[in-house]
């Protein structure tokens, strides 16, 4: 459907700006990751049930080694076709995921829904007609405006894995309390906090809750489009949905509530140290030095995705707290 | 005393040969010995762990990358520099410390991965150099402020905010933030270079405490953080800004009373 444009290369994308989307860069590849890579997605399902799959995201930042494959993507079999949920990072990872959803259910793809607008789960778009992906307006509206911006980070990162990619936004905007797919029903919840427009999704047959970046687990959750207030709040409202088993956005699929109270203690945990870091008067590079708790260590990326918080939020707290001073004339 | 000056003796000798062959850059920059020229002239320079240079290991914000220079490690600290081996203009800051801590916390525009230097002058007219390689994605420099995109952003021009923190160690911390562009005059939208060039901190009996030489790399709406020396009794320390087309911009900053009974959250 973009075949008129050229390819994007690396080189291309080198020399865009990427300074004002680039809010999801990780790491740069080294030239000897760039040469080595196998550039090609083996997409492992894990049975979560008869008829519902993931494929577990990797346990760490947007590499060059992982191909952006970092996020939780999942595919359930149901009598109207296959639902997809999140389409991965790039083009090329959708349509393994078009691929391996055919042999899993046997059907064409009757509904894609996208959780919110980060590369890591809506870049796949591409491999499907986007009459079927659907989202809640504000993930579109972010996709809109962020998607160049974002598409310009990922080459950067993960480099020949983004090749042909380009921002297919969603052509449904999700209003519906429920859409019907005969043995299956799924309830779509349109919350907010990891970004401004956060998407969940309850199967009503199975009771499994696709709670999308509101939780992370076992890998720490990520906040360069965050309103912590407004994630305390969803997360909050998650924790009184009865659900059999919840799956999120990065991490393992379970039943109980770790998921939410691990997301909810890193969030709280980052906004207490960094403003507190604030108030002492510290710099923006003496806050990032500080130590995390013991707890942290056992979950993935704590180091690099603290760092990042604090060049996300500490911006933030000068511009609201700095007391505001009488220029003199 | 003594010591020290048999070390910055020491020193001067150890980097005489400097002139002729230059010092090994454990950066391995291939611009540094151009650029040492270009900084520092004919005065001797050495590398030195004494001058430490902070940045995150992940920069996604090339328009606003974190740096921290501490030359603390040093006696007699006249100037404190930064500067960027890669970027399209090099010279970031120029401190002065004449009652402060050679140590400055700011933010700064980077083109591209590059190593971040900090020298710092001693009284015995040696610079001391530190630095670390930032890894960064690129277009800090080339990109518009901003502000710019923000329609009214000349409302805001010089809003200036601060606090200043109770003394530790003799030194009180200063944090302030100063609303500019910034502008580099490398944007592709063609704005003229326009920053702010120079920002004094004075007590308010007068003194300076250290006076700032600002350049067209520090990040759009300057966010500093100074370590002072107040005199007792000081109730504010005045910041004294002045931008390329002459525009000034004064504040007060008012220091935290310091006897218990007044002690209050501001
Ligand atoms: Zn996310």
């Amino acid at each position: 459907m973009n075949g008129a444009r050229p390819p994007r290369t690396f080189d291309r994308r080198s020399l865009l700006k990427v300074s004002a989307a680039a809010a999801y860069l990780a790491l740069l590849p080294r030239a000897e990751e760039l040469a080595a890579a196998p550039l090609n997605y083996e997409l492992k399902p894990t049975k979560l049930e008869d008829g519902i799959w993931m494929i577990p995201g990797a346990q760490d930042a947007i590499t060059m080694a992982n191909g952006g494959a970092i996020a939780n993507i999942s595919i359930l079999d149901t009598d109207a076709g296959a639902i997809i949920v999140d389409t991965g990072p790039s083009r090329r990872f959708g349509e393994a995921l078009v691929k391996l959803a055919r042999e899993l259910t046997g059907k064409d793809v009757a509904r894609v829904y996208n959780t919110h607008f980060h590369p890591d789960h809506v870049f796949g778009n591409q491999a499907f007609d986007a009459k079927v992906i659907a989202a809640p307006q504000g993930v579109i509206d972010g996709l809109k405006v962020a998607g160049e911006g974002f598409a310009d980070s990922m080459y950067l990162i993960a480099g020949d894995w983004m090749r042909g990619t380009e921002v297919v936004l969603p052509g449904v905007a999700l209003t519906s309390d429920v859409e019907d797919f005969g043995n299956r029903r799924i309830r779509p919840m349109a919350m907010r906090g990891h970004t401004e427009s956060d998407l969940v999704l309850f199967e009503e047959n199975s009771g499994l809750m696709f709670a999308g970046d509101l939780v992370f687990l076992d890998r720490a959750p990520t906040t360069p489009h965050a309103d912590i207030e407004r994630w305390r709040i969803s997360l909050a409202n998650l924790g009184g949905i009865p659900h059999n088993r919840l799956v999120p956005g990065h991490g393992p699929v379970e039943e109980g509530d770790r998921g939410i109270a691990q997301t909810r203690a890193w969030i709280e945990l980052i906004d207490a140290m960094i403003k507190d870091a604030f108030e002492r008067g510290l710099d923006i590079n003496e806050a990032i030095g500080l130590d995390l708790p013991e707890w942290t260590q056992k979950i993935a990326v704590a180091r690099y995705e603290y760092e990042r918080s604090v060049m996300h939020l500490y911006p933030v707290l000068e511009a609201e707290r700095l007391p505001k001073l009488n220029n003199k004339s | 005393m003594v010591r020290r000056l048999f070390l910055a003796i020491a020193a001067i000798l150890a980097t005489a040969p400097a002139a002729a062959e230059p010092q090994v850059d454990p950066l391995k920059s291939p611009v540094w010995s151009d650029l040492a020229k270009k900084v520092f002239g004919e005065a001797p320079y050495v590398f030195d762990d004494a001058v430490k240079v902070s940045v995150p290991h992940v920069v996604e914000n090339q328009a606003q990358a974190p740096i921290i220079a501490d030359a603390r490690g040093l006696a007699d600290v006249k100037r404190l520099i930064v500067f960027s081996d890669l970027n399209p203009i090099q010279l970031a800051i120029a401190l002065e410390p004449q009652a402060a801590a050679p140590f400055v916390g700011m933010r700064l525009k980077v083109e591209q991965s590059t190593p971040i230097r900090a020298a710092a002058l001693t009284a015995d007219g040696t610079w001391h150099v530190g630095g670390v390689y930032l890894e960064a994605a690129g277009g800090g420099c080339t990109s518009p402020a901003a502000a710019r995109s923000v329609a009214n952003w000349w409302d805001t021009l010089g809003e200036a905010q601060g606090r200043v923190w109770p003394a530790a160690d003799g030194y009180s911390r200063v944090r302030f933030r100063i609303r500019h562009p910034m502008d580099t005059g490398l944007a592709k939208d063609n704005t003229p270079a326009y920053f702010i060039e120079s920002i004094d901190l004075k007590s308010e009996s007068g003194s300076v405490l250290a006076t700032l030489k600002t350049f067209e790399p520090v990040g759009e709406d300057p966010t500093i953080t100074l370590l002072v020396k107040l005199p007792p009794n000081e109730t504010a320390i005045s910041i004294d800004g002045r931008d390329n087309n002459g525009q000034i911009y004064r504040a007060n900053i008012p220091t935290p009373r310091t006897d218990a009974t007044s002690r209050q959250p501001s």
